[in-house]
């Protein structure tokens, strides 16, 4: 059977996505290291975005404690509702709904900047300017990427837990300290690394999908656009396939 | 004199499309060679060419002695520090100050400068085109005009011995463009520099010429002074000075 060309046009993007890693890994660790663009690209990427990813999370918290007291309450156990939040916030929800709104805000960004910069000819430039436009413009914004996620989902997950202890006292009356108790208590080794590594994949998928669909951006503004779509469309799908065999690693290692 | 470009025999297609085929073209010191040609005949692909951003499929093209294709990525960059392009685009970063844009091509590993020496390099190359006072504006601050004259600024800071200029007054008002070319006069007579200008602004192409190559379907097919190929009953060559 021959497979149709939709399906041919995605494997070869899945190809040279690949390749495009390859190339990064490749290049990122050979001088010449570009630290002052990596240290403006960890403040774009991290520090800006965290007033976004707060409100969500913010948001988040609160709105997930008040979808859940209602269940908890009709089989008697809104005692519980601390160790579901605080669970299902840092395992899954934080780190998943974080990645995403990073894809949204830092995928669509990369792809237009980088995809705006091939169209205007300014990575030739660079390129004749005697500068690597592969390292000072892809290898950078991939590590701060994979390197301001974490970081960022650490401050949601954080913000968001206070949102879920706000939503909490709603309703009820509990100390800060006891909400913090419990959700600590009931959390383990195995809830929180798997959680934060994910993260680091997540940050990498997001910069490396951004970076290739831009740097090979073409057909003019047109051109653009599409890249910024794409980078959302495919690190969106890329965090919920990462986390779905992150999840599967971690059960087969029996840290669930 | 040794010429200093030297492209023979030069092919380039993309896929199906040939865009360059059999080109050949020499360009001597302190020479001002105007390529001319329809748009999307392949102009800028033959500079691109020139410069190595883009590899040819045969053919030789030598500038100032070394053949580009040839050449691994560390001569390459040490060829082009020797070799200035200016986008059709102009290409400024535009996150990047003027300041900036014009250092930029001052980071390769291999050149140290202090400090005050950049500063100075930078000012001066700015002077050059008059437009020292832009110096810590953003390229989106200046006119298209202006915007020009600092990438030919970055294209000049480290005194290339050629220069390409891609459709270097697209876009620009006549009095601006006739400035342009003024200015690439100027800095031919100012650093002795050869150059290829690719355009089909006949007023440009007349100030700056010294010789016009006229590429159609892929090949030179004539070359003169403005003058004589203003005479010419060529039906290809006499479309361009109607």
């Amino acid at each position: 059977m021959i497979p149709s060309a939709k399906f041919r046009r995605f494997l070869g993007e899945a190809g040279e996505l690949s390749a495009f890693a390859g190339r990064f890994f490749s290049q990122a660790p050979r001088p010449r290291f570009e630290w002052e663009e990596l240290a403006r690209q960890c403040y774009t990427i991290g520090y800006r975005s965290f007033p976004l990813v707060g409100l969500t999370g913010f948001i988040m918290g609160l709105v997930l404690t008040m979808q859940l007291r209602p269940s908890l309450v009709s089989y008697g156990v809104d005692s519980q509702l601390p160790v579901m939040v605080g669970v299902a916030i840092v395992r899954e929800i934080g780190p998943v709904i974080t990645a995403l709104i990073f894809a949204g805000k830092i995928g669509s960004s990369i792809g237009a900047e980088l995809g705006s910069m091939r169209v205007t000819e300014q990575i030739d430039a660079m390129e004749v300017s005697g500068t690597n436009p592969f390292k000072y413009l892809v290898v950078t914004r991939v590590v701060a990427a994979t390197l301001m996620l974490p970081v960022l989902v650490i401050l949601s997950d954080a913000i968001s837990l206070y949102g879920a202890y706000i939503g909490v006292n709603i309703r009820s009356v509990t100390s800060f300290s006891l909400f913090f108790r419990q959700i600590f208590d009931s959390l383990s080794f195995g809830d929180v690394l798997p959680a934060f590594i994910k993260t680091f994949l997540f940050g990498f998928a997001v910069g490396m999908v951004g970076s290739h669909q831009g740097y090979h951006s073409s057909k003019g503004t047109e051109g653009v656009g599409r890249s910024a779509n794409s980078s959302v469309v495919i690190s969106s799908i890329l965090i919920f396939i990462i986390d779905l065999v992150v999840v599967q690693v971690t059960d087969l290692l029996g840290l669930n | 004199m040794e010429p200093v470009i030297v492209i023979e025999h030069l092919c380039k297609r993309f896929g199906p499309n040939i865009v360059l085929d059999d080109f050949n073209l020499v360009v001597r010191p302190e020479e001002n060679v105007v390529v001319l040609g329809k748009s999307g005949v392949g102009k800028s692909v033959l500079i691109k060419c020139i410069i190595g951003l883009l590899r040819p499929d045969s053919g030789r093209v030598s500038v100032l002695g070394q053949n580009v294709p040839d050449l691994g990525h560390d001569e390459l960059d040490r060829l082009r520090a020797k070799v200035g392009f200016l986008f059709q685009s102009n290409a400024l970063y535009d996150s990047m100050t003027v300041r900036k844009n014009l250092e930029f091509p001052l980071r390769r590993h291999w050149i140290e400068i202090s400090q005050d020496k950049v500063d100075a390099m930078v000012m001066e190359a700015l002077e050059n085109v008059g437009l020292a006072h832009t110096i810590d504006e953003m390229p989106e601050e200046l006119s298209g005009g202006m915007r020009k004259r600092i990438a030919l600024a970055r294209t000049l800071i480290l005194k290339p011995e050629i220069i390409l200029y891609d459709e270097p007054t697209t876009g620009l008002d006549p009095v601006t463009g006739k400035e342009i070319s003024t200015l690439i006069v100027e800095i031919r007579k100012k650093y002795h520099t050869s150059s290829i200008i690719i355009s089909h602004d006949m007023h440009c192409v007349k100030l700056v010429s010294d010789r016009i190559a006229v590429l159609v379907n892929g090949k030179c097919h004539a070359q003169g002074t403005y003058e004589e190929l203003g005479s010419s009953t060529d039906r290809e060559v006499k479309q361009f000075f109607e």
